[in-house]
């Protein structure tokens, strides 16, 4: 727009690079979850994510081969040698410098020859390869290695394996998840179909109070669900459903149907009438034009509001822990699990990022694919 | 029974039911009630037509009306019994009980400062990146990026954001961002800088908006154009130019307080309990969720923006800046209170994230959490359905505001 009559805007790297920015900063959190659940415990304490990413110097500890061990100690020239690798293997990290104690971890740098006293020395390479020799037979344990070493970047899949896959675990997500889904599935569907007819009737119907009606509706779409909870369940209990999965489908179905008919009837009203006239002029019944022109022509804002439906149901926590999660716990739901994890496991930021990346996911994948209907129905459903 | 057994015999009932309700209440309705036939074939078929809407609507009415009617004049009524005495009639005890609770206070101040400060930023940063992604070449994906934490939920947004305010003791490394930027601090020029100029600037900003704001709808209460409707609009206008006045009154509070504030730096900080910075760290959470939804709606008013008032403006000689605050956003100004109640009904109603990050510990106290913990902890359901009438009391003039300006609409 601010390229008419051929006049390039000067700025435009400078906002190439505040968007940039913009978007970095809103990134910036959900990657640290991200990245996080694929470490380990350990790598999470000891440094900063943002850390991980990159090749990082850290002080470890390391320590050799015990020399009691079983053909651990060899006798080569007339010296009794223990060899190998102090990472088990090569090329796991880098060490710069290295002591032997823990008041000097810097004394020797890479490939120097440390002298440990009693005749006993050890000499350790950058990739981690070390020689520890000494002039009488060797005892004990290993010899301690404090080294500052660079290390590169390492993930594992083990949280994620541990939460989902791990029978054992009774704090593994499986179970949430399957009864997130078994909460979601029906709770976004039942209402579409009975929204979608009263939304028919408000759009395409002549009857008195139908502005009443609409405006009953976009009224409801704003009353707190808070103040639902104690009656409804009361109501509940006191019809025999209880709670449980069918009264949490209830529930939801009831809470979403306001603006499951707003946007439906909005979209509706914006449907040609010549067709529908003509189809009334052929003999069609008002239920034959329904499902034969009305429900196939609206499926853009049928997604819609599945899309918002489903988001809200699946991310949904107060009418789970009220309608739905009884005290035996069986029937827990993804946010509820990681809210108790957050509470029972507040440190252990493994479990807990991997928890709730678990969760996230899902709705992550469904937001980016459908995201043409989401951005439509929020400007259609956003009351003007 | 397997309750994904259940699910799928549920959704083939629900929808069954539905379809089934429908198709056979029409049959029933031309066939059997009114036949469109014999003697009185005409006045058969208009009379099935009168009722006919109310087949369709008949569903969704009752559950409307149990779901949420019904529980409105319910809670309403149980805000005036007490349960233990045998659901007397208490009159208004309970809300008595809540007045004399500190806790309650707390919550209400707090949702003040969600109020002000939610909607005011999440609708801000939404506008601004609004206005630049819509001019630059991968504008759509950066607002994708921005738009997704609207899938992530308040509590995983919760988890998400323990671990950037997360706290380690003094000597081992940090891994909260939070801390590892502050520990950065030391005291010096750019310490003063970062922490005390440019917030001060911000704020100043913030407070110069506000009162521009608020004067401009005092003259425009003050003067005579505005007619058209004189009692809503004059209470609608007074209720914002007060909430100016807050904001305004807070803003020099602020840029007053942040010269004279003695930072502890070099000491990693447990974030979540410190009063006032607890709850605003909690609202930034929400901005982080609430802006991708404004900057969508906010992007779509921008691009209808006639391109002709923009081209003239610019013929005009106005400079990109008087583009866009005389230009667009007078134009969009509807949209812009749109965004700001829809977000402030989301703030009114905030429970997950203050019950999953400090559960209302450490002053961070709202009403949701409040009204949840005296309902299901407590187990206190007069005080509890007292609170939840504050919140639909709160919603209500949003709710009165739609309902109008739909009517306006329908007419």
């Amino acid at each position: 727009m601010d390229n008419i009559a051929g006049k390039k805007s000067g700025l435009s790297w400078a906002v190439n690079i505040s968007v940039a920015l913009l978007v970095m900063l809103w990134l910036f959190p959900t990657a640290g979850l991200f990245v996080s659940s694929f470490r380990t415990a350990d790598q999470i304490s000891s440094n900063g994510w943002w850390q991980s990413l990159f090749v990082s110097e850290q002080n470890v500890v390391l320590r050799t081969t015990d020399p009691d061990d079983d053909g651990a100690q060899v006798l080569e020239d007339g010296r009794y040698t223990v060899s190998g690798n102090l990472y088990g293997e090569a090329g796991k990290a880098t060490i710069d410098v290295w002591g032997t104690s823990s008041r000097a971890i810097d004394s020797y740098v890479a490939g120097e020859t440390a002298d440990l006293g009693d005749g006993e020395t050890i000499t350790v390479q950058a990739n981690g390869d070390y020689v520890w020799t000494g002039s009488t037979e060797m005892t004990g344990r290993g010899q301690r290695v404090f080294a500052t070493a660079q290390t590169p970047p390492e993930f594992t899949l083990d949280n994620y394996h541990t939460m989902l896959f791990d029978p054992d675990n009774i704090e593994g997500m499986a179970k949430a998840f399957f009864n997130t889904l078994t909460v979601t599935i029906p709770a976004t569907i039942i209402p579409i179909v009975i929204a979608a007819f009263a939304a028919y009737a408000l759009a395409w119907m002549d009857f008195p109070g139908r502005a009443i009606l609409v405006a009953v509706v976009v009224g409801l779409l704003v009353v707190p669900l808070q103040l639902a909870l104690i009656p409804l369940l009361r109501l509940h209990l006191g019809i025999g459903i209880g709670k449980g999965y069918l009264g949490v489908w209830l529930a939801h179905t009831g809470f979403g149907l306001p603006l499951a008919i707003y946007l439906l009837r909005n979209y509706m009203v914006g449907l040609p009438r010549d067709i529908i006239e003509n189809a009334k002029v052929d003999g069609a019944t008002d239920f034959q034009i329904f499902t034969k022109i009305i429900l196939p022509l609206s499926f853009p804002a049928l997604a819609s509001f599945a899309i918002f439906q489903f988001l809200w149901t699946w991310n949904d926590l107060l009418v789970a822990k009220v309608f739905l999660i009884d005290s035996t716990g069986q029937t827990t739901v993804m946010t509820n699990q990681i809210v108790e994890l957050l509470g029972t496991k507040g440190g252990n930021w493994e479990i807990l990022a991997t928890a709730a990346f678990v969760s996230i996911a899902v709705p992550l994948a469904v937001f980016f694919m459908m995201q043409k209907y989401l951005v439509r129905g929020l400007l259609a459903g956003s009351v003007k | 029974m397997n309750p994904a057994l259940q699910g799928l015999i549920t959704v083939l009932i629900g929808v069954g039911g539905c379809i089934g309700y429908f198709y056979f209440s029409n049959q029933f309705l031309d066939r059997v009630l009114f036949p469109a036939k014999g003697v009185n074939a005409g006045r058969n078929i208009n009379r099935a037509n009168m009722v006919r809407p109310w087949l369709f609507l008949f569903p969704a009415m009752f559950a409307l009306g149990l779901y949420l009617v019904y529980p409105v004049f319910a809670t309403m009524w149980y805000s005036l019994i007490d349960r233990d005495k045998g659901n007397a009639f208490v009159g208004l005890a309970n809300y008595a009980q809540m007045v004399d609770d500190p806790k309650f206070w707390e919550a209400v101040k707090n949702n003040l400062l969600w109020l002000i400060i939610v909607p005011a930023f999440s609708t801000a940063f939404g506008l601004l990146a609004a206005q630049l992604t819509d001019r630059i070449r991968w504008g759509n994906f950066a607002k994708s990026l921005i738009f997704m934490p609207m899938a992530i939920s308040f509590v995983g947004a919760a988890v998400i954001f323990k671990l950037i305010y997360d706290t380690r003791p003094v000597d081992s490394s940090q891994i909260g961002v939070l801390n590892a930027v502050w520990l950065q601090f030391n005291g010096g020029t750019g310490s003063f800088l970062i922490l005390r100029l440019i917030p001060a600037a911000l704020i100043a900003c913030f407070g110069a908006a506000v009162a521009y704001v608020g004067y401009n709808l005092t003259r425009r209460m003050t003067g005579a154009g505005s007619a058209k409707t004189p009692i809503l609009g004059a209470i609608g206008a007074a209720g914002l130019v007060a909430l100016c006045a807050v904001a305004l009154f807070m803003a020099v509070r602020a840029f007053i307080g942040i010269f004279g504030f003695a930072f502890p730096y070099g000491e990693p900080q447990t974030w979540l309990t410190i009063p006032i910075w607890n709850s605003i760290l909690l609202m930034i959470v929400l901005i982080w969720i609430q802006t991708g939804f404004a900057m969508v709606i906010l992007s779509a008013a921008l691009r209808g923006v006639p391109e002709e008032t923009i081209e003239a403006a610019i013929v005009d000689g106005a400079n990109p800046f008087q583009v866009f605050f005389k230009i667009k956003m007078p134009q969009i100004a509807g949209t812009i209170v749109v965004v700001w109640t829809t977000i402030t009904l989301t703030v009114l109603k905030v429970f997950d994230i203050v019950f999953a990050m400090t559960n209302g510990q450490w002053q961070t106290q709202v009403l949701a959490n409040y009204m949840f913990e005296q309902l299901f902890r407590a187990n206190d359901w007069g005080v509890g359905s007292a609170a939840a009438i504050v919140i639909m009391l709160m919603v209500s003039p949003i709710l009165v505001w739609n309902v109008w300006n739909v009517r306006k609409e329908m007419r």
